[in-house]
């Protein structure tokens, strides 16, 4: 197992150096560094002299790959792409384009992203397996159909939808929660009230038609059949058996997510005023601030990685006949 | 049942979360704050700088400048703006020099103007704000200012040091931040500006960046680093030759010709005071290590407000300064003033509020509803919100609606003190300067005024401002001097005056100018081919959908063919300080209330990729009348340059002089009426609320409506009872139905 795991890290190298250079790439074909250092400096009175001052200060005075003016390694090294990654794979983050910390941005501001993703995640669980239960229970019959409508629906309306109409009539027309805003501590529990019911609503529809159509399969299965001959009421058969063996496509689409959860989600934190990572990012990409994109690009790859080898190992755990090698 | 338990969850949330919410559920702030005397406000964009040496925005403005006190203010109620003094004892009159440095009289020719001088006064015992950096010990000490690494790696706010300090303001400190403006650690966005003006400022930023690069060197030697670090130079032992302190509480500043607007320069925060104190102790390594203890996010000021929380991501809290200096509510302001309550504060000391709280909203609809729950006591109208908040009458006037007018919501509304206009670039040889010879240019010049009469501003002011702007009759916005609103205003080009108001000329007007610039029916009169002009514009995507072809029809009025050559803001920023554009659309804000601000967008030699005369405009005559102007105290014989200026411009027709936006604001009942200011952001020492009314008007409007939870939670139930009932029948069912054979 551990060399398992091993020779996955050992994977996980050149795969960011590759998201990096995609980054970089993508970034730097719509945005060039004076770009950059004109939106910094803002439009008004700026000379190209502050703009060069800007760009030197802030380490993009140099070619982007390849420095053709000096010799060696050096070639690849004194440039924009190898002096901005390098430090990312020692979680070295520097500074936003503000010269502010990313670092310190990012431990601050997980913190309230994880606070509202981590209770969608696990309340969305829940609502979504029930519910997904419960039409496979009542399977071809007309809680399933309607279920299955219902869940098309849910899955077609925007999740900006379900934001504006959540905040219009359980914060303005009904008074219930704050609109918006955000406090840590026990405070916090009337901020996340709201977000977290409309994060883990939004995915009912995918979430439940997907599990449901798991446990359907399951359920087609010859041990289910085994088990009914045996006698087994259908409650057992659902909780003790279709459950269980469901759970190892469920927890391939769960756990890969764990991890990212502190990443956060882009549209809802805007709309709830979190200040989490989500908004972090959505806020760098407006600014065109490339250390702050970079880096969160790069954590986000490192995050799903992580999730993708939690889920390998997790197999092993709910399924014996699965080994790491 | 799983299901049932899943909706349960978020409801027995609720319940649970809100019990101890008091008779309020949604008020986003703490319980402790309520009937406070705060004042409660809200930033959009996430601030970049509050180093006043770099800061350039109205957002971190609206911040900053409650903090920093440069040594002038504009006058709160006065208008037109006046310069008034802040820590200064007086607006001080410059003395003339010329090159052999003889005194000149005050109307001495500014042509013989070698230097100007300011020698500048401050008030004695201002005190800054209490700060670390200037906390010291019983012998006089600085604790601070010396720490080892290891100290500062234990830190992570102010509020780490248990100490605070003060001292006194003093003369040196203004001249320190001058000195900041060209450090070369800082990019401070006016330095390029200001070496034009300050005597020695280039040299002393040469100086600086030598010393900076050896000092970076050996930084990176001495912690084996490519990261330059932030070692501090202590600008205190450099000479700015154009900048001498005094006395303790003089200085001088020395400027090359004269520039009678370099005052209101030191109004803006580059000019505010900043102790060496603060510069050392947060350039000590370790401070910006993942924990941004610096001037940039902490300020350190001698203003009515000192910044207590720093989080740029959410909430920015200013308390009241306890060091503030005495200063008083004006009791004197502008005719009128008095009638509209204005000066019943008069003599009274500020800040009146204790505390500012500004919370980000980045999206209009939370914030326009928080706003209609009591929750920001000030906001603005966004266009979705407008016909909900304001109503407009058929011959325009505007009123708020019932539902505004029954919560006692005031409208305040100002013209800004900015300009949108479309420019036509005037190196395309088609509407701009011609093809050099006398004919094209004349043609050219014809062109550009059938534009100005068809591209009808009124309808745009109308569709997409909701009403909100005042066309434009020439470069200058109302409340700049020099703007006329008397018959002289408007603009003879494209108005005609009808009833002592101006009206659009006709189309036809515009199509006989366009036949006679050479193109009859909107076609060349040589090869008949149809005109087709380019129009560069960032608007892209659906929601811009709706002006662009507003923008066709304005040309099709006329028959000429509208090409929009929609690009993102980079792209676009790049074509114009090119030049590779052939019209776009653009807008200035004033930095400053003088004319000159206006018409140096138009000044010849601006008209550089780096000028600000973006539409490379270029009149012998009109830049000869704007270096007179330019230098001239306001008066009759400025306003008469002014009127030939405008005139040249109206004629020559560089832009379509497109709108000045009008803002429009609401205030609630519970905040005192005040006077809007398009130019100054230091004005919130004067906002004024009474929070037991606040209070009571918040518990009116979100009494909490707890029924439709259990209706809710009803309606659940009763969705899950069939099931329920199929799932107990289906198991009490036998698997061989009774009577069927085994």
């Amino acid at each position: 197992v551990i060399a398992y795991i091993v020779r996955r890290l050992l994977y996980v190298v050149p795969i960011l150096i590759l998201v990096n250079l995609f980054t970089f790439w993508l970034f730097f074909s719509v945005n060039t560094p004076d770009d950059m250092a004109r939106l910094q400096l803002g439009v008004r009175r700026v000379s190209q002299e502050a703009v060069d001052k800007w760009k030197a200060e802030h380490g993009y005075d140099k070619p982007m790959l390849y420095n053709e003016r000096v010799q060696g390694l050096q070639r690849l090294t004194d440039t924009i792409f190898f002096e901005k990654s390098v430090r990312l794979f020692v979680f070295d983050f520097g500074n936003a384009d503000d010269g502010r910390s990313i670092r310190n941005a990012i431990l601050t501001r997980m913190w309230p992203s994880l606070a509202v993703q981590l209770p969608v995640f696990v309340v969305g669980l829940a609502v979504y397996i029930s519910f997904a239960l419960l039409m496979a229970f009542f399977r071809a019959t007309y809680i399933d159909f309607w279920g299955v409508i219902l869940c098309v629906a849910m899955m077609s309306i925007s999740s900006l939808f379900y934001i504006i109409i959540g905040q219009y009539l359980l914060s303005k027309v009904w008074n219930l929660v704050p609109i918006s805003g955000y406090s840590s501590g026990p405070d916090s529990l009337k901020f996340l009230v709201l977000p977290v019911v409309i994060g883990a609503l939004s995915g009912v529809g995918s979430g439940s038609r997907w599990y449901r159509t798991i446990f359907l399969e399951e359920m087609g299965k010859d041990y289910v059949r085994t088990a009914r001959a045996k006698g087994l009421s259908e409650t057992t058969v659902m909780f003790r058996h279709v459950l269980r063996n469901g759970m190892i496509p469920i927890l391939t689409g769960a756990v890969v997510v764990i991890p990212t959860l502190f990443m956060g989600a882009l549209i809802l934190e805007s709309f709830f005023g979190i200040p989490g990572l989500g908004s972090y990012t959505i806020d760098a990409i407006q600014a065109q601030d490339f250390s702050i994109v970079r880096s969160m690009v790069f954590l986000g790859a490192v995050l799903y990685i992580a999730g993708l080898l939690m889920t390998d190992i997790s197999y092993t755990l709910v399924d014996p006949r699965v080994r790491l090698e | 049942l799983p299901a049932m338990r899943g909706a349960l969850v978020p409801a027995i949330l609720i319940a649970c979360g809100l019990a101890g919410c008091g008779r309020v559920w949604n008020d986003p702030y703490p319980a402790e704050d309520r009937g406070k005397n705060i004042y409660y406000s809200f930033f959009v964009e996430r601030p970049r700088h509050f180093d006043p040496a770099q800061s350039y925005t109205s957002d971190e403005y609206d911040i900053i400048q409650q903090i920093y006190e440069p040594p002038f203010q504009y006058h709160y109620l006065k208008r037109p703006y006046q310069l008034d003094s802040a820590t200064a004892t007086e607006v001080p009159r410059p003395r003339y020099y010329d090159e052999r440095g003889r005194e000149l009289s005050d109307g001495a020719d500014a042509a013989r103007i070698a230097y100007s001088e300011y020698d500048i006064r401050i008030r004695r015992g201002i005190m800054y704000q209490p700060h670390p950096a200037l906390a010291r010990d019983g012998k006089g000490e600085a604790l601070y200012l010396s720490l080892p690494e290891s100290e500062i790696r234990s830190k992570y706010t102010l509020s780490d040091f248990p100490k605070t300090g003060t001292r006194e303001l003093v003369a040196d400190d203004y001249v320190y931040e001058i000195k900041r403006l060209a450090h070369p650690q800082l990019v401070s966005p006016i330095y390029g500006h200001m070496t034009d003006y300050i005597v020695g400022l280039k040299e002393l930023g040469d100086r600086l960046k030598r010393d900076n690069d050896a000092l970076v060197a050996e930084y990176q030697k001495r912690y084996g680093t490519s990261d330059p670090g932030r070692p501090w130079i202590d600008l205190r032992a450099y000479d700015l030759a154009g900048v001498k302190v005094l006395d303790r509480y003089t200085y001088r500043v020395r400027i090359k010709g004269k520039y009678p607007q370099f005052l209101y320069w030191l109004a803006m925060p580059f000019f505010a005071p900043i102790p060496w104190e603060a510069d050392r102790f947060y350039s000590q390594r370790g401070m910006n290590d993942g924990r941004n203890l610096t001037l940039d996010s902490y300020p350190v000021g001698t203003g009515p407000y000192m910044l207590s929380q720093y989080d740029p991501n959410f909430r920015m809290t200013l308390d009241a300064n306890p060091n503030f200096h005495d200063e008083s509510y004006p009791a004197e302001g502008a005719p009128g003033d008095a009638e509209e309550g204005l000066l019943a504060d008069a003599g009274k000391r500020v800040p009146f509020s204790e505390r500012i709280v500004f919370t980000r909203e980045k999206e209009s609809i939370p914030l326009w509803n928080k706003f209609l729950q009591g929750y920001y006591d000030t906001a603005g109208i966004a266009s979705d919100n407008f016909d909900q908040a304001v109503r407009v009458g058929v011959s325009g006037e505007t009123a708020l609606t019932p539902e505004m007018q029954q919560r006692g919501i005031r409208l305040v509304t100002a013209v800004e003190s900015t300009t949108y206009y479309l420019a036509f670039n005037f190196n395309d040889p088609v509407v701009g300067a011609g093809k050099g010879d006398e004919r094209s240019r004349v043609r050219a010049r014809k062109l550009r005024q059938a534009l100005s009469i068809a591209i009808d501003w009124e309808e745009f002011i109308s569709i997409f401002q909701n009403g909100r702007g005042v066309a434009g009759m020439g470069p200058l916005p109302p409340g700049i001097f020099g703007y006329r609103e008397d018959g002289g205003g408007y603009n003879p080009v494209v108005y005609d005056q009808v009833g002592g108001r101006p009206l659009r000329k006709p189309v036809a007007a515009a199509k006989k100018l366009l036949a006679e610039a050479g193109y009859p029916d909107g076609r060349d009169e040589k090869t008949g081919r149809p005109l087709v002009l380019y129009l560069d514009t960032t608007d892209r995507g659906p929601d811009s959908a709706a002006q662009l072809s507003w923008y066709r029809r304005q040309f099709a009025k006329i028959d000429v063919q509208l090409e929009i050559r929609a690009t993102d803001w980079n792209r676009f920023q790049e074509k114009v300080r090119l030049g590779n554009t052939q019209m776009f659309f653009l807008g200035w804000h004033a930095d400053y209330p003088d004319p000159e601000n206006f018409m140096f967008l138009l000044y010849g030699p601006n008209g550089t990729q780096d000028g600000e005369n973006k539409a490379r405009y270029a009149n012998p005559e009109f830049d000869r009348l704007f270096e007179r102007m330019r230098n001239m105290e306001s008066g009759p014989q400025r306003q008469t340059i002014i009127d030939q200026m405008v005139k040249i411009a109206r004629e020559d027709a560089p832009w379509t002089w497109g709108f000045h936006p009008k803002t429009y604001a609401l205030a609630h009942v519970w905040v005192r009426p005040g006077k809007p200011n398009v130019i100054a952001r230091n004005t919130l020492k004067y906002a004024r609320v009474d929070p037991v009314l606040r209070e009571r008007k918040r518990d009116e409007w979100n009494r909490p409506v707890v029924w439709p939870l259990g209706l809710i939670l009803a309606a659940l139930l009763l969705a899950s009872a069939p099931a329920y009932l199929s799932y107990r029948r289906r198991e009490r069912m036998a698997a061989r139905p009774a009577g069927v054979p085994a």
